[in-house]
This record gives C-alpha cells, sequence and structure tokens, in this order.
C-alpha cells in the first residue's frame, strides 16, 4: 500500500515539467547562448599573454548586446507572433509536395520532362568544369589543383570502401602516401635508385598496382573485423606507413622531403607557371573514375556491396562472395588514392612524411560523411567544399581559427543533416518513407533498385 | 538416455532408397577444444521435409551450418547427390541449388522487400520474374509489402521475406534454421502451412526446429539430437507418438 502511494509521488515528480523544460523557455536559453557564442567568435581576439582578453572584453563590450537583442527579437517573433509565418509556410509546403528531396530534386523535378534542357545544362556544366578555372587568379587555382581535385580523387576512393562496402577506414591517406612515393620511387626522386626510370605518367600503372596490392595486404587479415575493430587496424597500418615514410630518412628522405619531377609528356612539360594542365590531367583522372565507379555502381559488383554493407551473413546465403568483394572494395578504393597520390608528388613536385599525417585519412573521412555517404556528386560535393572552406575563411577569421569553424560546421551538419549534403538515393527513400510510410516510394523502389527490370 | 542407441537406426520406408539428395556422413565438428557434433549421420532424400530436434546446445544449427557451408567439418561428409560438397563455402553451395534461410532471418533492413528478393536471385543474370510472381503468390503479405524497407517489417514478415528470398534462388534443397524462432504460435502456422506447400511444389526442406510439435507435424521425418549426436531418427509420425520425445520436447509430464 505505502509502496504504491510512493509509487504514484514518484511518478508524479517526474512527470513535473518545471518552467525552464518548457519549449519556449529552451528555445530563449538557446537563442542567448547563440548570441553570446557569436558575440565571442566576431569581438576581438584574445593574446597569448592574457587568454582571457576576448571573454573580458567580448562580455563588456555592446557587440553582445546587440546580439542579446537581436536573439530576443527573433524569440518575441517566434513565440509570439509566428501562428501567421507557420501557415503560410505549411501552404507553401503544401504546394511544392511534401517529399523529402535533396537539395537537387528540385532542380530534378524541373529538369525531368526536358530532356534537351538537360543536355543542354551538362553541357554547360561540364564546359564550365573545363574552362571555368582559367578565370580563377592564380591563388585559388592552386588551391582547385593542389587540393581540391587531389582529395576529390580520394574521397571518391573512399567512397568504396566506406560508404559502398561499408568498411569503415581510418587510414585511408596510407594509400595516397604508398601512391605518391611509388611516383617518387620510379621517377628517380627517392634516395634508393628504381631499375629503371619511368616518366610520371608511365609510374601511374605502376602505383596503381602497388597500392592495389598493399590494399589487399591490409584487406586480408583485416576481413573478419568490422566497424570499430577495422577502423583502429586502419588507423593502425596508416601509422605503421606513416612512421616508415618519416623513419626510413634513406629511402623516403623522411622529414626533409624529396624533390619529384612534375610531368612531363612527349617534351611537353608541365610548369607550375600555368596550373592549368595540371588541372586538366587531373579533371580527366576524376571524369575516368567518376565514368568507371558508376558504372560499377549499378553492376552486379554494386549490388554485391550493399548485401555485404547491410548483413554479410545474408549477403553469402544469396550467393555473394563477401570475402571477395570487400577485398575488391579495399583495392579498388586504395588504387583510387594511389592515383591521387601519384598526382599529388607529380603535380607539387615535393613529398616529405608530413603530407601524409593522421589527420588527413580523418579529414578525408569528413569530407566522404559530410558530403553522403555512398553518394558519387556527394562526397565530390562534400571533398571540394570542405577542403575550399578554410581557404575561403582565411580572409574573413583568424587563420588559426578556421578549423574550429571547420569543426563547427561538421557538428552541425551531424546533427541536422546526418545524411549528408547530397545523400544516396538509398538514403533520400529511408527518409522518405519514414516520414510518408510506404507507398510513396513506389516510384523511387522501381527506379534505383531494379536495375535488371 | 540409456535406451537411445536402439533407436538410432536408419528411417523405414522402400521408397527412400538410391541416392539421398543431401546426406551428412559422419560429421565432426570443433569449436576450439569441444567437440560440438560428435558423428552426426543425416540422410535427406529427393521430396521429403526433415527436420532436426534438439533442445539448445544439442548441435542442431551446427549440423545445418555445416550443410550450408558456413563452416567446414574437421571429420565427415557433406554429400549433395552423392558428391561430396564439404568445404565449399556456403555463397557457391547456392549455386549447387541449396537456399539456405539463415537463423535470425536476416533479411536487408535498408533494401525493400522487392529488392530483397531481387537480391536472393543473385547467382542469376537477373531475377525471373515468374518465380518472384510465386513468392507473392505463397506470401501476399510480401506482395502489399514490396516497397516498405526490410528493417521495417514485423518478425513474421520478416521470415517470410527471407524464405522468399532463398526461394529466389530456385533451390532444390531449402535449409531454414529456427524459423520459429520469437514468431506468435499464429505466425508460426501460417509460416509453416507455407512451407508444407513450398514442398508440395517440389523443394525438399531441411528445417531446424526448437519448436518439436509444429516441425513434426509437417515432416516427413526427424532427428532428434543430444549433445552432439543423433539419439533419435525415425517417421515424424513415430516421433511425435513416442513418450520420451513426448516428455522432453513438447512438453508432457512423463
Amino acid at each position: 500500500m505505502s509502496n504504491q502511494t510512493m509509487n504514484a509521488q514518484a511518478a508524479k515528480r517526474l512527470r513535473q515539467v518545471r518552467w525552464y523544460q518548457e519549449p519556449r523557455w529552451q528555445r530563449l536559453g538557446g537563442l542567448l547562448a547563440l548570441a553570446l557564442l557569436l558575440a565571442m567568435v566576431t569581438g576581438v581576439q584574445g593574446t597569448n599573454s592574457d587568454p582571457f582578453y576576448a571573454i573580458k572584453e567580448n562580455l563588456t563590450g555592446v557587440g553582445l548586446w546587440v546580439y542579446v537583442g537581436i536573439a530576443l527579437l527573433i524569440w518575441v517573433a517566434r513565440e509570439f507572433f509566428s501562428e501567421p509565418v507557420k501557415q503560410a509556410g505549411a501552404t507553401a509546403k503544401q504546394a511544392k509536395g511534401t517529399l523529402v528531396d535533396g537539395p537537387l530534386g528540385q532542380i530534378k523535378q524541373l529538369l525531368a520532362g526536358q530532356p534537351r534542357l538537360r543536355w543542354a545544362l551538362m553541357a554547360a556544366v561540364a564546359a564550365l568544369a573545363v574552362w571555368g578555372p582559367m578565370g580563377l587568379d592564380r591563388y585559388w587555382q592552386t588551391v582547385l589543383v593542389d587540393q581540391v581535385m587531389i582529395f576529390v580523387l580520394v574521397a571518391i576512393g573512399l567512397n568504396v570502401v566506406i560508404g559502398w562496402a561499408g568498411m569503415l577506414d581510418l587510414g585511408f591517406i596510407a594509400f595516397f602516401a604508398i601512391g605518391a612515393y611509388s611516383a617518387a620511387y620510379w621517377t628517380g626522386a627517392l634516395p634508393v635508385a628504381p631499375p629503371i626510370e619511368l616518366n610520371n605518367f608511365a609510374v601511374i600503372p605502376l602505383a596503381v598496382i602497388t597500392c592495389l596490392v598493399a590494399g589487399l595486404l591490409l584487406g586480408a587479415p583485416t576481413l573478419r573485423l568490422r566497424g570499430d575493430y577495422l577502423a583502429i587496424v586502419t588507423l593502425g597500418f596508416h601509422e605503421i606507413v606513416y612512421l616508415t615514410a618519416k623513419n626510413l630518412n634513406d629511402v623516403t628522405g623522411g622529414t626533409s622531403g624529396v624533390k619529384v619531377d612534375r610531368w612531363e609528356i612527349g617534351g611537353y612539360e608541365f610548369r607550375i607557371v600555368d596550373q592549368m594542365p595540371f588541372y586538366w590531367v587531373l579533371l580527366a583522372f576524376a571524369a575516368i573514375t567518376v565514368f568507371l565507379f558508376v558504372r560499377l555502381e549499378h553492376s552486379k559488383v554494386g549490388r554485391a556491396w550493399t548485401a555485404v554493407r547491410e548483413d554479410e551473413i545474408a549477403a553469402a546465403s544469396t550467393g555473394v562472395d563477401t570475402v571477395r568483394y570487400k577485398l575488391m572494395a579495399f583495392a579498388i578504393g586504395a588504387s583510387t588514392s594511389g592515383l591521387a597520390g601519384v598526382a599529388y608528388a607529380s603535380k607539387v613536385g615535393y613529398i616529405n612524411s608530413e603530407n601524409f599525417v593522421i589527420l588527413l585519412s580523418i579529414l578525408v573521412l569528413a569530407y566522404v560523411i559530410f558530403g553522403g555517404m555512398g553518394s558519387l556528386p556527394g562526397v565530390i560535393f562534400g571533398a571540394a567544399f570542405l577542403v575550399w572552406l578554410p581557404e575561403f575563411l582565411r580572409d574573413y577569421v583568424d587563420p588559426k581559427d578556421r578549423h574550429m569553424y571547420l569543426g563547427a560546421l561538421l557538428v552541425i551538419m551531424m546533427i541536422y543533416r546526418p545524411q549528408g549534403v547530397i545523400p544516396s538515393k538509398r538514403r533520400q527513400r529511408e527518409l522518405k518513407m519514414a516520414e510518408t510510410g510506404s507507398a510513396e516510394a513506389e516510384a523511387e523502389a522501381t527506379g534505383t533498385g531494379g536495375k535488371h527490370s | 538416455m540409456s535406451g537411445a542407441a536402439d533407436l538410432k537406426k536408419e528411417p523405414a520406408g522402400s521408397e527412400r532408397t538410391g541416392t539421398p539428395l543431401l546426406e551428412l556422413r559422419d560429421l565432426r565438428v570443433y569449436y576450439g577444444a569441444i567437440e560440438a557434433l560428435k558423428g552426426i549421420n543425416v540422410k535427406v532424400y529427393e521430396g521429403e521435409v526433415v527436420a532436426l530436434l534438439g533442445a539448445n546446445g544439442a548441435g542442431k544449427s551446427t549440423t545445418l551450418r555445416a550443410a550450408s557451408g558456413m563452416l567446414a567439418p574437421r571429420e565427415g561428409q557433406v554429400l549433395l547427390h552423392g558428391e561430396r560438397v564439404d568445404g565449399i563455402k556456403s555463397h557457391d553451395l547456392v549455386r549447387f541449388g541449396i537456399g539456405h534461410v539463415p537463423e535470425g532471418r536476416r533479411v536487408f533492413p535498408r533494401m525493400t522487400v522487392k529488392e530483397n528478393l531481387e537480391m536472393g536471385a543473385y547467382r542469376f543474370k537477373s531475377p525471373d520474374r515468374e518465380e518472384m510472381d510465386r513468392v507473392y503468390t505463397l506470401f501476399p503479405r510480401l506482395k502489399e509489402r514490396r516497397t516498405q524497407l526490410g528493417g521495417t517489417l514485423s518478425g513474421g514478415e520478416q521470415q517470410m521475406l527471407a524464405i522468399g528470398r532463398a526461394l529466389m534462388g530456385k533451390p532444390e534443397l531449402l535449409l531454414l534454421d529456427e524459423p520459429s524462432m520469437g514468431l506468435a504460435p499464429l505466425i508460426v502456422r501460417q509460416i509453416f502451412d507455407i512451407l508444407k506447400e513450398i514442398n508440395e511444389q517440389g523443394t525438399t526442406v531441411l528445417l531446424v526446429e526448437q519448436n518439436a510439435s509444429q516441425a513434426l507435424q509437417l515432416a516427413d521425418r526427424g532427428y532428434v539430437l543430444e549433445t552432439g549426436e543423433v539419439a533419435m531418427a525415425d517417421e515424424a509420425s513415430s516421433l511425435l507418438a513416442d513418450p520420451r520425445v513426448r516428455a522432453a520436447y513438447l512438453g508432457e509430464g512423463a
């Protein structure tokens, strides 16, 4: 009896909603916190001698009050005058159709009925991709070639491993390093001489094969591992490659690095004064890779990867050779990363072990997840955008803080859009089904699943 | 069980002569130092439904896993139409006409029902539409839910999907590991009715079950496993009538 009354009291206490737990007050708290954060970020900077200088200044400055004022205004508008706004929003949404589409969804819808317009648009985009960068200044051209294009290529490779085959790889830059050092070795740039010196372009197949083998070497012993365990092994693999590059001075040049010859083909030398030829080579690499990977994604191989990613035992029971396809994903991903490594060495003309630190492996993973795992347009956009962003921020914020903003962006993305900017069709469909039940997804299901129908 | 030895006889019945479709011959499997199977002999003839019964840890699932190629026996043989197939990996055995419904259903959670079925026909160039129609006829529920994701189905529907997916590979022999696991009695009965239908349409069935009464009602013959050995092997009807089976597996007080 007494036990029951106690339970009732406990339940009552637990069900009680205090004023600060009400949504509107929580929203106010959130807005004020945001105001405070913005005031800090946009206010004066701290110094090393007096690290709390910024806090003191910004808490007493005018900026804070401006932000707090704006926050309060937004809150009041949201809490007391939001009904008409909501109504307008609802009607607009209804007019638009309530489906959860990616940012490209509406454009796609618009273009669906007009093939000619679609072709024209595609041609325009292609032309822009080929000649557009000529309009950039040298600095941005360099960023585009040295970083954006290189990491787009690496991200496309990592997408095969993590997005399609579902294996978490935290050491992907190891293959990039192996590719770069292969290029250095075969062009005679390393302290150890190769049997024959080769042209940078001729190195590509060799480097790709080396990385493929390295991918198999990493893949074979880790086949039984998944998720966290695999991640740790790949992390270890990266460290092995990195530390070898760093400490095996007599072979790799270590931290002081080696000079690598730039590309040269048929007497034409690629010179650093003009970035465009480098860009076009990389664009060609990326285009070929994307073309091949799109084919692969929609082939039996792609379906096998999906099955392995979803459930390995089920995959095996339907006749998928899980070992083979996992190794294949590793090898294909590794060779793509290796190709990027060759391109990097042959473009920048200098490599040292510090070009291949673990941070890069983590960042590439972030690019893939940010853009949308498993979606080629997604990972291309993710890599391009996240490589571009810190460079862009250089002019606007304290350069030392740039990665802080990058981090904040990733945190926000993971909370509000974990599927990435341009999620894969499969992920999109899942969301759609979560929202609408099932029936509406019919068209999609036949569109993506039934490649063979 | 002292009196078990004299019950270890081959099933009676003259119609079961010739080469069995599947034969497990003196199968021994070890998990580390533990001997999980101590020489199992099982025969499955074409057109039959055979049930492997037994308590937890008796070695039922291990037997099925050895038959489906998911683990290789240390000793003994797995014969398919008299040819040795032990050591062949499960994904390759699919091509020899063995369909496998793994324990715990294991549908692809993020594929639609239709995609799951299509995946079942992975060994073919493209899924057979007629086969899919047959599966949809057997399981009208799957047709209704064909655009739904596998992971959002109920337990019973997932089991139906797992069976349907295995059928898409057009198996000669269907191996099922505990199809009744975690399902309501009504659903279990439904699923067993459908298994009967599948068998009548020409697919041989070997299933592992805890639910002895359902399994024996469906099966032609049954094997009772105890601690890695075949304790009894007989016609399903005789097993159903056997007082020891009734006491141990059908929950009747002795």
